[in-house]
């Protein structure tokens, strides 16, 4: 499988670890009123679709960014390669 | 006061230096290295304080530029600088008050070490060590890859120099991984 960095361009899988779900990006508030529920849901609670998914791969043996990437979990196919600060900050993420 | 002798990474008095096949990999132990990551915010000016740092425009991704202090492309928004021990041991000292608020600084020169590879066959040796597409590699490019597990920077210096940095606590290891590829290669 390749990743197309949209910094490096493509490079191996092999070059990424995987993290999982890039809704661990949404970490919750942890002075909310509802903040044990919130994390309780962070920590367990995910889709497990079957087609595109948002994950997010870290460029270990790179350049050390964090990646979202975009997948088909059925054919593999990659649609989307977005660095991941974008996609925390268009969240609204900007500390 | 102690009496203590110098030695390199690989454990000499003086730097490791094996030719083989017409490569010369050189152990080079006077390098003064500092990392620098911009701030949130601050990235513009912490990319012309850097430019004003080493004499011409900061690196862009994946290159090196400067001399004698050169700054190398380390990820988003962030760069190692390099230069030669003697003239700048506390490199540092010297990099954060170019930088002020706008980037982090922080000392790496022990954290490293560095071989240089010279001849005119680098390519089929790097083509054994590490994933990096060569055919896009030229002089003043850099790339961050895995060399035997160990996560290393090489730089391109001419067709003919390149320079591969990586921890100093494994120079044992990457050392052996350098000089085995040169005898497969070559």
């Amino acid at each position: 499988m390749i990743i197309n960095h949209p910094l490096l361009g493509p490079r191996d899988a092999s070059e990424f670890t995987y993290l999982g779900d890039a809704s661990l990006i949404n970490r919750p508030d942890w002075q909310a009123d509802n903040a044990a529920e919130a994390f309780y849901e962070y920590g367990y609670v995910r889709d497990n679709p079957a087609g595109k998914h948002q994950e997010l791969w870290f460029h270990e043996a790179g350049d050390r960014s964090w990646l979202v990437v975009t997948r088909d979990t059925t054919t593999h196919e990659i649609s989307k390669v977005e660095l991941a600060r974008d996609v925390a900050r268009a969240r609204g993420r900007s500390k | 006061m102690h009496d203590l002798v110098a030695i390199t990474a690989l454990g000499g008095v003086e730097p490791r230096v094996d030719t083989i096949g017409g490569v010369t990999c050189t152990e080079v132990p006077g390098v003064a290295l500092a990392s620098v990551a911009a701030r949130i915010g601050q990235e513009t000016k912490a990319t012309k304080a850097l430019a004003k740092l080493i004499g011409v425009p900061a690196p862009g991704i994946g290159q090196h530029a400067g001399d004698p202090v050169t700054a190398f492309w380390a990820g988003p928004d962030q760069w190692m600088i390099e230069a030669p021990f003697d003239t700048h041991e506390d490199l540092a000292d010297q990099v954060k008050p170019a930088l002020g608020d706008a980037a982090s600084v922080t000392e790496q020169t022990d954290g490293w070490t560095r071989f240089d590879l010279s001849g005119d066959q680098i390519p089929a040796v790097l083509e054994l060590l590490c994933t990096l597409d060569l055919r896009k590699i030229e002089t003043g490019s850099v790339g961050r890859c895995s060399i035997h597990h160990i996560g290393c920077f090489v730089l391109c210096r001419s067709p003919d120099e390149y320079s591969i940095y990586g921890p100093r606590s494994s120079a044992g290891s990457l050392h052996h991984a350098i000089i085995s590829a040169l005898r497969s290669a070559l």
